[in-house]
């Protein structure tokens, strides 16, 4: 093995990876380990390499990504919680030409927000929202969401989620994909190097819809929220694959306006 | 002179928004306002003037559509009738709190509740006193025939940008279902995107380019002080509303011994009962208020001082009469009289009431 | 794992890579640790001014510029350095 002087490696020149200026320089407010960094940052890092920054808009929601102006470097505007996919059919209405996306915990876009989400997605508005599920209300202190798993322990579910009188876990994305405004519906991860390339790749594709102007773009992502879960985020994200992927599993649902479940 | 219509107060509206230059309307079906969507989505005003009309899945999508497109730096608006405005007013708080230009059209109907599709002007609190949570204003504007339904909106606009606030034109079933000869205002030009980002590309999300910060539209402020700040901010602002932008009608006031104080179709069913008054020798005048916020406080505070009383005519149990007597801060004697629940008061009955209230 | 034995295969004799890490802002969640494939990184036993250990290169000798590390940290603390050696 040849033994390199670090200073010889570390050199402007050999710079071939750094957390794109698209985000701000404020430190991410998130739980150490939370998916929402890593989504945060795939989305800004796909605006930077499409060329788009400066006609791009963002919309955050209620939940823990109401900053998520403070760390995303475009214009934005704060929704209010669940009316995301309003408010981002009224900019795309009167910018018709701007990318304009949403991005949505669990409870904005499933529970509050199901008609806001249903309408936007049945009008085939040209957006692309951005689903962060992690079964949990993070923000507010880990109450029971509609994509909450049966049996699952919250603070409003405090003896596991009971089908009987709570309702089954809420397929959000599989509904959606139903509707023929839907053009790109996928579910992706972003807790191994592996799902964050996936990830990449299917925000990309979500962004070249609303370029194209085929529809609707729907990327759901997988997350963990070791918080609200009240485990460390490896455990957390081990978690997430032996309970949540069986329930809500990793791909394409919707490519080319076609359904592929 | 602009071109004359017999129109329907609802139709006025709609006609002034596209004349106006409007970018957007985001609007729901609910009686008695839908005409205005009605005409609108009849008129295609995409092809005249390339104004977009949505009917939007709710009063709530539509507000929060207004929200976005608003914080866009567009011409935006919207319209519903008294139960549509309680689902709006989450948004209007945020369109208030985000300092956001925009106009909403409250047709009032019979409350509460479901109510009735008649009209009523119970919607009063809702409009000038908040109706959404926080402490912040509307800019209310009443019209009182199918003329000023046309000519407050650009009003309205000119005032939502002026202030960067949110207008409200608070109409009643009467005056938006009435028929009336209009002379339409000119047509606007709607601003061009360029325009757009040269006026208001400050503040408003038009895309970041690289030369400035990013523009943040939200109403979300975690450090108290700031909050406070910034609401002292908003107070000023409505204070200096209330400086200049009180607007009324005041009619045979110079010699009355007692005043009626009513806005929109109330106004002009007062007007017939002041003439009927004074027909029977009682001086009488009418304060047509045409901004309900801000309320012309000094000018009844003046008045208090030589007039006898006050009677608000309003269809309504008593609303804007809390603020008459405020104004009037005692000096004189002030009361209420209105039919309500969608039942309009007659002439008659308000000469009776006057009678009856101020003078016995 | 499959994908790491070959990424090992592939570069270790091709490349040396090194990473800088924002040191006050990582959070030591270690979520990054297991993902390297040739065990340069671990968290820190010291810690930074907010009390998280951060993450250090260990091994920086091991380091092949995969940037495995940088992609899945959700802070984007991490920023990855790459030379190419010439093979004899």
């Amino acid at each position: 093995m040849i033994i390199m002087d670090l200073k010889e490696i570390i050199k402007p020149e050999n710079l071939i990876y750094t957390k794109t200026k698209n985000m701000t320089d404020n430190p991410l407010s998130y739980c150490p380990g939370c998916g929402h960094g890593t989504a945060h940052r795939l989305i800004m890092e796909v605006v930077e390499e499409m060329g788009i920054t400066e006609d791009t808009i963002g919309i955050a929601p209620v939940g823990c990504s109401v900053l998520a102006y403070e760390f995303m470097n475009i214009d934005m505007t704060q929704a209010a919680h669940g009316r995301a996919p309003a408010v981002a059919a009224g900019i795309k209405r009167v910018w018709p030409e701007k990318f304009v996306f949403t991005y949505q915990g669990d409870g904005d876009l499933a529970a509050i927000g199901g008609n806001e989400t249903l309408h936007a997605c049945n009008r085939g508005d040209n957006i692309v929202i951005i689903f962060v599920n992690n079964a949990i209300y993070g923000m507010t202190g880990g109450q029971m969401a509609p994509t909450t798993l049966e049996g699952m322990k919250t603070s409003t579910s405090p003896y596991g989620r009971d089908i009987h009188s709570m309702g089954s876990p809420l397929k959000m994305t599989e509904l959606i994909a139903m509707l023929p405004g839907t053009y790109y519906v996928t579910r992706q991860a972003v807790h191994t190097p592996n799902a964050v390339r996936k990830a990449k790749r299917a925000i990309r594709k979500a962004f070249e819809v609303q370029r194209d102007k085929k529809g609707l773009a729907f990327v759901e992502i997988v997350s963990n929220c070791n918080s609200g879960w009240k485990m460390t985020p490896n455990d957390a994200n081990d978690w997430m694959v032996e309970h949540m992927f069986p329930y809500f599993p990793p791909g394409d649902i919707k490519v080319n306006g076609k359904l592929k479940i | 002179m602009g071109e004359v219509k017999l129109m329907k107060g609802n139709e006025a509206i709609a006609e002034a928004a596209i004349r106006a230059g409007c970018d957007a309307y985001f609007g729901y079906p609910i009686t008695p306002q839908s005409e205005i969507i009605e005409y609108l989505m009849l008129e295609k005003p995409e092809e005249r003037t390339g104004m977009v009309v949505l009917q939007a899945e709710s009063e709530i999508a539509a507000i929060n559509m207004v929200y976005g497109a608003a914080g866009a730096g567009k011409k935006v608006m919207t319209s519903s009738s008294s139960p549509g405005i309680s689902l709006k007013q989450e948004g209007i708080s945020y369109i208030a709190g985000a300092e956001l230009p925009a106009v909403i059209v409250n047709v009032v109907r019979g409350g509460p509740g479901l109510g009735t599709i008649q009209p009523s002007q119970a919607d009063y609190f809702q409009a000038t006193k908040g109706g959404g949570h926080g402490d912040y204003r509307m800019l209310v504007l009443a019209p009182a025939s199918v003329q000023e339904m046309a000519d407050f909106v650009d009003l309205a606009f000119e005032l939502a940008f002026k202030y960067r606030n949110p207008v409200m034109i608070l109409s009643d079933g009467v005056i938006g279902q009435m028929m009336e000869k209009v002379v339409l205002p000119e047509q606007k030009p709607r601003l061009t995107n360029e325009e757009v980002i040269e006026k208001y590309g400050d503040w408003a999300t038009v895309g970041k380019p690289e030369t400035r910060e990013r523009n943040i539209i939200t109403s979300l402020e975690l450090d108290p002080h700031r909050q406070e700040d910034h609401n002292k901010k908003l107070q000023a602002k409505y204070r200096k509303m209330e400086e200049e932008e009180v607007r009324y009608e005041l009619i045979n006031a110079d010699d009355a011994d007692y005043i009626i104080v009513a806005y929109g179709s109330s106004a002009r069913i007062a007007q017939k009962a002041m003439d009927l008054a004074r027909e029977k020798g009682l001086k009488v005048g009418l304060l047509r208020l045409i901004t309900l916020f801000p309320f012309p406080k000094k000018l009844i505070s003046e008045l208090a001082d030589r007039v006898k009383g006050f009677l608000a005519v309003e269809m309504s149990a008593g609303q804007m009469i809390e603020d008459v007597k405020l104004a009037v801060n005692g000096k004189t004697k002030a009361e209420h009289f209105g039919r309500y629940g969608g039942v309009v008061h007659s002439p008659e009955e308000i000469v009776e009431a006057l009678e009856e209230k101020l003078i016995n | 794992m499959l994908e790491i034995d070959n990424i090992k295969k592939e570069k270790m004799a091709k490349v040396k890579g090194a990473i800088v890490v924002d040191i006050e802002k990582c959070k030591g969640c270690d979520v990054c640790v297991p993902t390297c494939p040739t065990d340069v990184i671990a968290l820190s036993d010291k810690i930074n001014s907010k009390g998280y250990n951060y993450l250090v290169m260990v091994n920086p000798e091991a380091c092949i510029a995969c940037k495995n590390c940088a992609i899945v940290c959700p802070d984007g603390v991490i920023s990855v350095y790459r030379v190419k050696i010439d093979d004899k």
